[in-house]
């Protein structure tokens, strides 16, 4: 808009949003605030905001007694195992989508979309027995391939989407220089596609690092992420509103951090590209 | 551009994904499928049915066959019709919320604002939040009746406390889940808004269009696609909410359907009665992955 | 070394065929231009060459040698993009290099003949640079440069000048041309700008929805074209095409003949009109006159010419240039 707007509706808005945007913000706020301050604090009435006595003790009992590092680092390798393996079958995949398509590639790019849409719950029972039997449960290998597997599809897509977005003649250059098709891929295509590759592993870290059913219907404790971590403290044993909140802190602070980064993968990826 | 011998590697090339993403949708789900016709319980003393095969003695198989006793069983339980609506309801008011909010709050951030990137952030953080920090968030520090801090606003307001829990799971349940949707319809329909062309505007200037007449002419029919995406995705993402009602436990009274196919097969065992449900929530889905299916369709040009 | 032979070339995309049926060889050292409007094939046609596009049914001949199986890399082939195609990761020097890298080639070997390369291109400067560092015209010389070191029997360029404004293209043509001459190899030269058909071409193919229309050198091709589609395509401004009456009177369906050849008299010429348009470049003046069932033609006269729109005049046609041609639009001896 080249007109200027005027002062009034500008400050007006500006106020609205940010009401808006601290009230909904607010639950996160709060949860930092709290797991700052001593448990008899955290409970008393009229709450506290900034007037307290700051205190890290919480985090350190959190780490303490429940081994928060352990669940951390399963997250971490979870979300990383997941991703990173369905990147070794993904890449090519979407190589072949994008720069050697046939007939039938649009219909292969919407079913693989439409295995996303599958409910859980129709393949949990038997994964939880194969997994039984196999005695995958609890385990990193088990859940990693699970995750991988819920998430090969978006990762497939937005992969795709960036791969259509190289101008064809470079590949084809390529060709013209003589490189292999491995080569192609190694010297001319990762380099090109690695803002769209960290893209789409980025979306994918937050996507798998979230994950809500397996990980807690799959794991106890071996392989539990910090979902499980966290959904363990479900069970009050006294006063712990502070603890919690120091738990539940570190458990989304990677993710928040990452995700305000990662605004415009998450459009590109979980819109299947309906929105630009 | 591409050439057979491209076009030969490109097969081999997508091979491994399909094979195993063949896999992963047939092999559970015909299992369930299976699993829903016997008589299957993990805590039966007689063990022998979880080895049915087909084509297994038709002795064995007249006592482990249950027909379709486990659809009737599970079709029959009060509990669910309570999930079936739970399901649906839950489905029905997030989306409602998250978007009429979604683009009441889309088109206050599309505005000239100052810190709009700030803001922004601000609104996009709940999606972002795992579901059961989420969840355990809001049972005890916001809806606790004594210390939580709803609690707190409402006594001061004269209005005494609601102990949200006990007496409103199921709205509770919806607050949550909409707080994290939320961001997500906003998100969306803010991009679409902010890829409205400029030009298109710049015309209408020129055409001296009223405010009004642009809006309802204009942004409503661009709107029209962002939102019909966002519902379609959301509704599919809904249907399967779990760790909310996992962890607040809720389960007993506001359970979905997928929290009851858990319960039955996890926690009562009836690995017959689960899978029927299973199989009955997949249909559900089928039918609204359908029609994203043609929704979707239209954008994947090459 | 470099001799290209295309026998019964077809191409076609499922139901829609794009090239019917090719045939065409070219010489060792030949510069041809493949030339023709939007959508003619041209460009399919090159890379049918390339070996970037499978062949639908027919053969193609590099030196003799069928290599309608073998891989691009493997045709002794160089191309050169309309949009340069060049690796954006990479600095000018190892643009150049990729292909010298790809075949193996030991690292000195592939210096010296990068170095040699660049200096040719006077592209020593801008060694170390990215593409996205350079001008339009840098980057033309960086593709040509990425060709030029692969030492290939023939040259394939697709458009090269199209995206370069017009003082550049003038000046690369002129530059591509010299280069022809220093490396004595085989040019196969794709564009849809007749001007550059005509001044940089041994040969010109005419190409007209997949067909080659026809072959020839440039002033063959300008003074006696075979059809009214090459008549029509090959000069500028076009060539005057009348039907009716008029063509009649000449024992033609249609009768061809240029701006250049049509004189304006004081009276009783082949034809009258009268003035609708003057357009005056300095050197020559073209008028638009019509007339009437004649329709528009177009005259040629001097640059000083001082009639205006609205003046009668009378014009008569050369008649030893005057192309007539019957109801198929084929040439009539």
């Amino acid at each position: 808009m080249a007109r200027a707007v005027p002062l009034r509706r500008k400050l007006i808005f500006t106020a609205l949003a940010w009401g808006i945007g601290f009230v909904i913000f607010f639950p996160i706020l709060w949860t930092i605030l709290t797991s700052f301050k001593t448990e008899g604090e955290a409970v008393s009435l009229p709450p506290s905001f900034l007037f307290f006595d700051w205190t890290l003790e919480n985090y350190g009992i959190v780490q303490e007694r429940s081994d928060y590092l352990k669940f951390a680092s399963n997250s971490v390798i979870l979300a990383l195992g997941s991703t990173l393996l369905a990147l070794l079958i993904a890449v090519p995949a979407a190589w072949a989508m994008a720069f050697a398509p046939g007939k039938r590639t649009k219909d292969l790019l919407m079913w693989m979309l439409s295995t996303k849409m599958m409910p859980p719950v129709g393949a949990l029972i038997p994964l939880y027995l194969i997994f039984r039997d196999l005695k995958l449960l609890d385990s990193h290998v088990g859940i990693v391939m699970v995750l991988m597997l819920l998430n090969l599809p978006i990762i497939i897509w937005m992969l795709y989407t960036y791969f259509k977005e190289i101008p064809g003649e470079i590949l084809e250059a390529s060709r013209m220089d003589g490189a292999s098709i491995g080569k192609e891929l190694i010297y001319v295509l990762a380099p090109m596609a690695l803002p769209g590759i960290a893209s789409t592993v980025l979306l994918n870290i937050i996507l798998a690092w979230n994950e809500s059913f397996w990980t807690l219907t799959l794991t106890t404790k071996n392989a539990a992420p910090l979902t499980q971590f966290i959904a363990s403290y479900s069970s009050p044993e006294g006063l712990f509103w502070a603890k919690l909140s120091a738990a539940s802190t570190m458990a989304i602070a990677p993710i928040l951090v990452l995700g305000w980064f990662a605004q415009k993968q998450l459009v590109r990826g979980l819109t299947f590209g309906a929105v630009k | 551009m591409a050439t057979q011998q491209t076009r030969s590697i490109g097969r081999i090339a997508v091979a491994p994904s399909v094979i195993a993403l063949f896999l992963w949708m047939i092999v559970p789900l015909a299992m369930t499928i299976w699993f829903s016709f016997l008589r299957y319980n993990l805590l039966d003393p007689n063990p022998a049915c979880s080895l049915m095969t087909p084509g297994a003695l038709m002795d064995e198989a007249n006592r482990c066959l249950a027909g379709t006793s486990n659809y009737t069983y599970f079709l029959t339980d009060p509990a669910f019709f309570k999930a079936m609506r739970n399901s649906l309801m839950l489905v029905f008011w997030v989306l409602v919320i998250s978007v009429t909010g979604g683009t009441m709050l889309a088109l206050l951030l599309d505005q000239a604002i100052y810190g709009r990137n700030f803001v922004r952030l601000l609104v996009i953080a709940p999606f972002f939040v795992m579901p059961t920090v989420s969840a355990l968030v809001w049972k005890n520090m916001m809806m606790h009746p004594v210390q939580g801090f709803l609690a707190w606003i409402t006594k001061s307001l004269g209005l005494g406390a609601i102990d949200w829990f006990a007496h409103y799971p199921m709205t509770a349940i919806v607050i949550m889940v909409s707080w994290q949707w939320l961001p997500f319809a906003t998100l969306i329909i803010l991009t679409a808004l902010q890829s409205f062309d400029e030009e298109q505007k710049e015309a209408a200037q020129m055409d001296g269009t009223p405010p009004i007449s642009f809006f309802w002419y204009m942004v409503i029919p661009h709107l029209a696609r962002p939102v019909t995406v966002v519902i379609l995705i959301e509704t599919i993402f809904l249907l399967n909410v779990f760790a909310e009602i996992y962890v607040t436990g809720s389960g007993g009274r506001a359970g979905n359907l997928p929290f009851l196919v858990y319960h039955y097969g996890l926690l009562a065992n009836d690995i017959g009665g689960a899978s029927a449900g299973g199989i009955i929530a997949v249909i559900l889905a089928n039918i609204v992955a359908f029609f994203l299916m043609r929704m979707i369709g239209k954008n994947l040009e090459a | 070394m470099g001799t290209i032979s295309l026998r019964n070339v077809r191409k076609a995309f499922g139901d829609a065929v794009i090239i019917p049926g090719a045939d065409l060889d070219i010489e060792h050292g030949e510069f041809v231009v493949f030339v023709g409007p939007s959508g003619c094939g041209k460009s399919t046609l090159l890379r049918l060459i390339a070996g970037l596009e499978d062949l639908t049914s027919g053969l193609i001949m590099i030196d003799g040698e069928d290599v309608s199986d073998v891989p691009p890399a493997r045709r002794g082939l160089a191309m050169v993009f309309q949009s340069y195609a060049l690796y954006p990761h990479m600095s000018v020097r190892n643009n150049i290099a990729f292909g010298l890298k790809m075949a193996g080639m030991p690292k000195e070997e592939i210096d010296a003949k990068v170095t040699h390369a660049a200096a040719t291109l006077n592209l020593t400067d801008y060694l170390d640079r990215k593409p996205r560092q350079l001008s339009g015209g840098q980057r033309q010389r960086v593709a040509i440069g990425r060709a030029i070191v692969r030492q290939p029997k023939c040259f394939l360029l697709d458009e090269p000048l199209s995206n370069l404004d017009a003082a550049l293209r003038v000046n690369m043509r002129v530059e591509i041309m010299q280069l022809h001459r220093q490396l004595d190899a085989t040019m196969i030269y794709v564009t849809h700008d007749q001007v550059e058909a005509m001044t940089m071409a041994d040969r010109i193919v005419v190409l007209n929805k997949g067909e080659i229309e026809q072959v020839g050198s440039p002033l063959d091709i300008y003074n006696k074209p075979n059809s009214v589609f090459v008549a029509g395509f090959i000069g500028s401004p076009k060539m005057n095409l009348i039907t009716g009456p008029l063509a009649t009177k000449f024992s033609a369906t249609t009768l061809g003949i240029r701006p250049e050849h049509v004189e304006l008299l004081a009276s009783a010429g082949d034809v009258n009109g009268r003035i609708v348009l003057t357009e005056h470049l300095g050197s020559d003046s073209f008028l638009h006159v019509d007339c009437g069932e004649a329709g528009r033609l177009t005259v040629r006269a001097a640059g000083d010419y001082e009639g205006k729109p609205g003046d009668a005049v009378s014009l008569g046609f050369d008649r030893a240039r005057i192309h007539r041609f019957d109801s198929q639009g084929k040439v009539l001896v």
